[in-house]
């Protein structure tokens, strides 16, 4: 050992603390955060000014209460992640309000009043969505076609925060149903697939980012990007993205098999909503999803499946916030149940007994060390 | 026990049947989507409360106590049955709003702990007292978590109050905001909880503070 700190063991440490986790994750989902200001923009961009300042507001002033240091709560990036991750699963032109309360309701309700980052039982962006959709439905389903920067259609400064505080509102022709709303209706009548999508639905465009949508979710392929680059710098495990990903894409690929017309194809569960978005960026949240690799997986896929049975036969047509809180419950149980196997023992816990050919590790007969060094 | 200042501090704050002992949450989450039915069911509750506490008391001697919970629980249901005729009879509006929670008074385990830890040991006045006590707590605890969730949910405060207080009582409805987009969170149990649990907090925090000023006046005390 040449380190020059005189910590106790383990002496090796890979400089991970909380603010260089909730950086990477920032950096990760800045490319789909900006280019869905890009898409919708001002009033996207206010909106995602609001929440991020509320949220450290709302951080700030918890910790106050509480007699805990402000400077390091603040610091350490999770009320801005928070407030970040809660802008994009917003309709990007909903009014101020929906984003104040919302983060409050996060940063408040979801965390601070459990004990604070790392003690939080959901994850407060997903919960502070659900809150929002069942409280104000008409605002959290008014979903704006996009309106890019270079496009001449996107309104100005000014305008934009005349929309976002409620002065001026969208008007009508440039709101749509997002494609996964949409199919809910028109089934709900009777009409079937193949009458629905054409027109409204493509592949590309939909990979894209190119439809209606909250901001984050629009993006996919750069929400993708930002989740794999997650995978590569080992601050996610692969489990819980891809038992969510890999649940839904079963079953929809079962369904659409059995009936075309009634259910739609695994292409547009995995392109449309949040998914990708919840399946990199939510449900893998460290604090809310379970410890072991195997109980990652169940929580995985337990999203998965619920994403695709509220989806399909569901009150709402998009599921991921609810998937994702409701497997946040369940993961203390998870955690019960499947445990990692404790270091020297079988897994039933008994004392694991060793081979006599084992005995010396090979490692310990080359270097001619004994063990015991 | 004759300490009625006793009684009724318990009653309405150290011991208060919602904010202390945390019983009666059931119909709490129920029905306080508004103040009105919040002070409706707690005045049913109330007069539940204070008659049983009364029968029990006076019948105390002779219950054996092997056999109390039943009788208790035979009494309470034979008072709760009394009450929700009468609420059916002359304040049949409320009736309809309150309808289903009425009955299911008698599985409040407020009224049967009070019976059991209270009026099961104490002579009749005392318990008459103990019941009011407690009554008026829930009925505080009951209007004060009906009231925000009603002002947080729909913007209006005392809505529908002409239907259990009589006519003259109409100027108690406001309407805070005109044109309020409503917060439905706050109508559904949810809201309840939330309200529930900030409630419990502010409780805890003005106790913290009166026994710091205890604290500190004692000291002051033993200065001089």
């Amino acid at each position: 050992m040449n380190s020059n700190s005189f910590a106790g063991a383990p002496h090796a440490h890979d400089q991970d603390s909380v603010p260089r986790l909730m950086g990477a994750v920032l950096l990760a989902i800045l490319p789909a955060t900006l280019y869905g200001l890009l898409l919708f923009g001002w009033p996207a961009f206010n909106l995602l000014a609001i929440t991020v300042l509320m949220g450290l507001l709302c951080e700030a002033g918890c910790l106050w209460l509480a007699g805990r240091p402000i400077r390091p709560g603040l610091m350490d990036g999770s009320a801005l992640l928070t407030g970040v991750l809660l802008a994009l699963s917003l309709p990007p032109w909903a009014p101020w309000w929906i984003g104040a309360i919302g983060v409050g309701f996060a940063i408040v309700v979801g965390k601070q009043v459990f004990g604070g980052t790392g003690q939080n039982i959901f994850n407060p962006a997903m919960l502070a969505r659900v809150m929002l959709l069942v409280s104000f439905p008409v605002e959290m389903t008014t979903w704006l076609t996009p309106h890019p920067w270079w496009s001449g259609t996107s309104p100005g400064w000014l305008e934009g925060w005349l929309i976002t505080f409620g002065h001026s509102t969208a008007t009508d022709g440039v709101t749509g149903a997002t494609i996964l709303g949409y199919a809910r209706t028109e089934l709900g009548m009777n009409h079937s697939l193949s009458q629905i999508l054409p027109g409204h639905y493509q592949a590309g465009a939909a990979a894209l980012g190119w439809t209606g949508g909250s901001l984050g979710e629009t993006a996919e392929w750069l929400v993708l990007l930002g989740g794999l680059w997650l995978l590569w710098r080992r601050v996610i495990t692969w489990y819980i993205p891809v038992g969510m990903l890999g649940a839904v894409l079963v079953l929809a690929s079962g369904f659409h098999l059995l009936d075309p017309q009634r259910f739609a194809d695994p292409m547009l569960h995995l392109l449309s909503g949040g998914l990708m978005l919840g399946a990199f960026f939510m449900a893998t949240d460290p604090v809310t999803s379970p410890i072991s690799s195997w109980g990652q997986i169940v929580f995985g896929v337990g999203c998965g499946v619920l994403v695709y049975i509220i989806r399909t036969w569901g009150g709402y047509p998009e599921g991921v916030a609810f998937a994702v809180v409701l497997m946040n419950a369940a993961t203390p149980l998870i955690d019960h149940y499947i445990r990692p196997r404790a270091y020297g023992r079988t897994w039933s816990g008994k004392p694991r007994l060793v081979p006599a050919h084992a005995k010396q590790s090979p490692l310990a007969r080359k270097s001619g060390v004994d063990s015991r060094d | 026990m004759n300490d009625y200042r006793g009684i009724f501090a318990d009653g309405l704050w150290h011991n208060n049947m919602v904010f202390a002992q945390m019983l009666a949450l059931c119909p709490l989450m129920a029905v306080t989507s508004t103040a009105t039915n919040g002070l409706g069911m707690g005045l049913a509750t109330t007069a539940v409360l204070l008659a049983s506490n009364t029968v029990v008391a006076s019948l105390r001697n002779w219950i054996a106590p092997e056999v109390r919970i039943p009788v208790f629980v035979l009494l309470i249901a034979s008072l709760v049955t009394l009450a929700d005729m009468a609420i059916n009879a002359w304040l049949h509006e409320l009736y309809k709003v309150l309808g289903l929670f009425i009955p299911l008074i008698v599985v409040n385990c407020g009224v049967l702990g009070r019976a059991e830890s209270f009026a099961s040991k104490n002579p009749v006045p005392a318990a008459a007292a103990d019941g009011l006590a407690m009554g008026l707590g829930l009925t505080l605890a009951l209007v004060l978590i009906g009231a925000c969730r009603e002002i947080l949910g729909s913007a209006t405060l005392f809505s529908h109050a002409s239907l259990l207080l009589g006519s003259s009582f109409t100027f108690l409805e406001t309407t805070l905001i005109e044109d309020y987009h409503g917060f439905l969170l706050m109508l559904l149990p949810p809201g309840g909880f939330l309200v529930l649990g900030f409630l419990l907090a502010g409780k805890r925090v003005i106790e913290r503070m009166t026994e710091q000023r205890e604290v500190k006046e004692e000291f002051h005390c033993s200065v001089q």
